[in-house]
């Protein structure tokens, strides 16, 4: 495989399951043209006039669709680890004798580890998407047969946008649907909130598959996903474990540790001067991101600050701010927890979004840079402010990208991040994998002490004096790894085997995964 | 002496283990040492911990063994305070018992006391004064070192690495090496470095664990008598010679029974060494035959008496930990009535309560305005080389100065006042 120096530093192929790559070039330094893609032209008279695209099983609905060896399907993650309708569809496709499938997730989760079997076999190619827990381990031991290609949220609906991806089949589950296709994930027993990362599956891919365990009749309202993109119904037992779906609650984190990091970054939002009157911020739903927010909330109560809008990961957290009126509204890219598909299905202020709302780079603008500050993790940084949410120090892939990416263009990106965990120390010289360019990192926040980027002066400008601990990343680093026992040794990789790429939002090659070396 | 035995075993083991890691050591008679590392962070640091295993079999003389390590991200105090622990064990076994002959350990029998000491992290080599600040007691358990490392980023004014009722009687051995690691490694922030022992008698068998390696408070539970301190202040300047040891060390016993509040001003009196008393009302509510309630009144004789032994014996008077973790407005409540009879600190159990102790302790608005004018009065009166203070008509004497002083101090830390007041008065 022949790999090229990017702008980055970082070795990439320029060639990866025979198509064509095209290096990092720089942050917003690349700009493709031309025209988007399009899906085929349809025609009303081929579908059935009474509406009714129910078929009999998935099955059909894929011999109907044209399945092929070789062909990309595509599945979302509104259902996390709770989902059965992806491991179902490939023992269909499995079954059907079908090989060398491209699986283009929005996300995999330990569930999906059912998979593996499949890609042993060869009924799947290869994964674009997340290569989540056990997913992650099998590619990094080299045994997928084609190269992982990691995208955030953002990315992946680049890549269907620009044409660098075509979606063969899109296989969407719906916790609600109408037989004619109009589907929602508000409600209905495996009700999920919202399933904005399909809509662009459903708008570009050639055939549109919905799968429900709530059939009802026409009209199904409100149509997160509308019937017209859709070519057929089919109805399951369902769709997963509810409790799985969504977490009854979602729990702040009681480290202490953890806590103080959360205390830490309200302060710094607070004495920045980010928190004012129509601020707006990007909250997940990670323990000490759950612990940040209701820091905040006290201090925005006792200063009389409210914000325009807040994304997310919608929580209970979120929901109770925006209903005791300290938010105008919650843009939310995913729902977490049964309070936050609630308000999402009663309230109008409780906005379904997309990543085309979201993060689209084809977009004639870009929400993810409107928003004042996001809140975010990472597995490691280093002392330049790169960060890597993929791998970890020993050199596994364990997650997805996820939003990460697309969130870096806040106005103040803050990682809230522990400087070490157990032994391992999340500060280091040179991140395994690059996920995020140090140059939209702004600020980095640990229990040891907030780093903030030399680049931002203005920041560092604006908290001198708060009595906040602010102290350079390379003191952090030194502390930690003198209590974890020196710089910690690297993983041996075999440098000659690419087995997963983490692409830039704009589609260019930011970085390679490298086959671990078993010990 | 290593006496008739095979295995030994130290340190905690399975999935919920963090920062942690269990040894387990299988003398051979031959073959050398064979080690199997199963380690989360192997990649990263396996190679160090092979290392640092051989170093300390060759310190030992431990020639001939298979070393079973299962490591969930212990730290290196911690594997080797868990691998001192599982050779010294082997003269305590649970094993099968076998023939000394068979094994090569005249060597290992001879190391057998010595104790395997990492260097001295510089940032701890400090000491405290007798009337430090004692707001805030922060209680570790003496063997869970997960909870050691970070501590002193939450900025109480002392921690405890406690070697009693937290540490179940199998383990006390662990905890002794433990924390005797802890303090030596460990970056304690600044907070003040306090250890508390087992009940004496039993506690003079830790000192030899805490005295050498810089400890600055020693915590004596269920202190009874004057004798008790008297005794373990015998063993601390037996010890603090024969180590050389400079630092001051202070002693705070904890009154925990009927006998003990009926002895606290012999007990406050009873060593130039004593900083503080302290209470400890689980126990005491127990002694008493009664239960512990917020409000307190079933203790209120106790603590009363408590405050005034040790301002008799010119010492802090420290109020008990508040233990429901969850309810930080009844923690300040607890805290303001504490401060109200006397008290100067308290005990905390988690880290959060930390900062809801100290703001209670912060002086009020009109306890810094009445401060600082007796604390300007007393300059100025210094200034004109005036024996006695006044503030108007009114005399002041000295202990009044003194406390002005400390609420100045306090005022200053809780950010309530700049330090640069005077000037801008």
């Amino acid at each position: 495989m022949k790999l090229v120096k990017n702008a980055a530093g970082r070795f990439v192929p320029t060639k990866v399951n025979g198509q064509p790559q095209i290096p990092f070039k720089g942050v917003d330094k690349y700009k493709p043209t031309g025209y988007k893609a399009k899906p085929p032209i349809r025609t009303c008279i081929d579908y059935p006039s009474d509406g009714n695209k129910v078929v009999k099983d998935l099955k059909t609905a894929l011999k109907k669709a044209g399945l092929k060896d070789g062909m990309t399907i595509s599945t979302h993650h509104h259902l996390r680890n709770g989902d059965v309708v992806t491991n179902l569809l490939f023992d269909v496709i499995h079954e059907m004798g079908i090989k060398n499938i491209r699986w283009f997730p929005s996300a995999s989760f330990p569930v999906h580890s059912h998979l593996i079997k499949y890609l042993e076999d060869g009924t799947i190619h290869h994964i674009e998407g997340s290569m989540n827990g056990p997913l992650g381990k099998f590619t990094s031991e080299g045994k997928m047969k084609g190269v992982g290609v990691l995208r955030s949220h953002g990315g992946r609906y680049q890549s269907m946008q620009d044409g660098e991806v075509h979606v063969d089949i899109a296989v969407i589950a719906a916790p609600t649907a109408d037989p004619f296709g109009n589907a929602t994930g508000d409600r209905g027993k495996s009700a999920c909130g919202l399933i904005g990362f399909a809509l662009g599956d459903s708008e570009y891919a050639d055939r549109v598959i919905i799968v429900t365990d709530n059939l009802v009749p026409f009209p199904c309202v409100p149509w997160q996903i509308q019937g017209n993109n859709v070519d057929f119904v089919v109805e399951v037992e369902s769709l997963g474990d509810p409790k799985k779906i969504v977490s009854g609650t979602t729990e702040v984190t009681k480290s202490p540790d953890r806590l103080l990091i959360a205390e830490y970054v309200a302060d710094f939002i607070e004495a920045a001067g980010i928190m004012k009157d129509g601020f707006s911020l990007q909250a997940g739903a990670g323990g000490t991101n759950l612990a940040f927010v209701l820091f905040l909330k006290e201090k925005m109560k006792a200063k009389g600050v409210k914000a325009r809008f807040m994304r997310g990961g919608s929580t209970k957290y979120l929901v109770e701010m925006l209903e005791e009126g300290l938010t105008d509204y919650i843009l939310d890219g995913q729902t977490f927890d049964l309070e936050g598909v609630r308000s999402m299905r009663e309230n109008a202020n409780h906005v379904n979004t997309s990543p085309f709302t979201s993060y689209n780079f084809h977009g004639k603008g870009n929400f993810a840079s409107i928003v004042d500050t996001a809140v975010l993790g990472a597995t490691e940084v280093d002392v330049k402010f790169n960060a890597n949410v993929v791998t970890h120090s020993d050199g596994y892939l364990l997650h997805g990208i996820g939003g990460w990416q697309n969130c870096l263009y806040s106005k103040c990106t803050i990682l809230a991040i522990p400087s070490f965990r157990d032994r391992i120390p999340v500060i280091v010289d040179d991140v395994t994998t690059l996920c995020g360019p140090g140059e939209l990192i702004d600020v980095i926040i640990t229990e040891r002490g907030i780093a903030i980027n030399p680049l931002r002066k203005d920041l560092i400008k604006a908290v001198k004096g708060s009595g906040l601990p602010i102290k350079d990343i390379k003191q952090i680093k030194k502390e930690v790894d003198e209590i974890c026992g020196g710089v910690p040794a690297k993983p041996k990789f075999n440098k000659e085997k690419v087995v997963a790429i983490v692409k830039w939002v704009d589609g260019t090659v930011l970085d390679s995964v490298f086959c671990v070396e078993s010990t | 002496m290593i006496k008739n035995l095979k295995k030994s075993s130290a340190g905690k083991r399975g999935d919920s283990v963090r920062s942690d890691c269990y040894f387990e050591i299988e003398l051979k008679n031959s073959g050398g040492i064979k080690i199997d590392l199963k380690s989360k962070v192997n990649v990263m640091y396996g190679e160090s911990i092979k290392q640092m295993i051989l170093d300390m079999c060759k310190f030992f003389g431990l020639k001939d063994a298979k070393i079973l390590l299962e490591d969930n991200g212990a730290l290196p105090f911690v594997l080797a305070a868990r691998f001192e622990l599982a050779i010294k064990r082997l003269a305590h076994p649970p094993a099968p018992s076998l023939k000394e002959e068979e094994f090569n350990i005249t060597e290992l029998n001879k190391n057998f006391n010595k104790e395997y000491l990492l260097p001295f992290n510089e940032k701890n080599l400090y000491s405290t004064k007798k009337d430090q600040l004692r707001r805030s007691r922060l209680y570790l358990p003496g063997n869970e070192p997960k909870f050691f490392v970070n501590a002193g980023l939450h900025s109480p004014d002392g921690i405890i690495l406690d070697l009693e009722d937290s540490v179940a009687p199998s383990e006390k051995d662990a905890a002794q090496l433990l924390v005797r690691n802890a303090l030596r490694s460990v970056d304690f922030y600044g907070a003040e470095r306090m250890v508390r022992i087992n009940q004496l008698p039993k506690g003079l068998d830790d000192l030899k664990y805490i005295v050498p390696n810089n400890v600055n408070v020693i915590l004596v539970p269920k202190c009874e008598s004057a004798e008790q301190i008297n005794q373990l202040e015998k063993e601390v300047e037996k010890l603090k010679k024969q180590f050389k040891v400079e630092n001051p060390i202070f002693f705070m016993p904890i009154i925990e029974s009927a006998l003990g509040v009926i002895k606290a001003y012999e007990i406050a009196s009873a060593s130039k060494y004593n900083c503080a008393l302290a209470i400890g009302l689980e126990d005491y509510t127990a002694d008493i035959g009664t239960q512990r309630t917020n409000e307190g009144r079933e203790s209120i004789f106790a603590r009363q008496m408590l405050v005034n032994a040790a301002k008799a014996a010119g010492i802090q008077a420290i109020d008990t930990v508040f233990s429901d973790v969850a309810d930080m407005e009844a923690l300040r409540q607890s805290v303001l009535e504490a401060k109200s009879l006397g008290f100067e600190g308290k005990g905390c159990i988690h880290p959060r309560q930390i900062k809801i102790v100290h703001e209670a302790f912060a002086p009020t608005v009109e306890e810094i305005e009445k401060a600082k004018k007796i604390v300007l009065a007393f300059e100025e009166a210094k200034e004109k080389g005036l024996g006695v203070v006044s503030l108007g008509t009114k005399m002041i004497d000295p202990p009044v100065v003194k406390r002005a002083i400390r609420t100045i101090d306090l005022a200053i830390l809780n950010n309530l006042l700049d330090k640069n007041w005077k000037k801008k008065q």
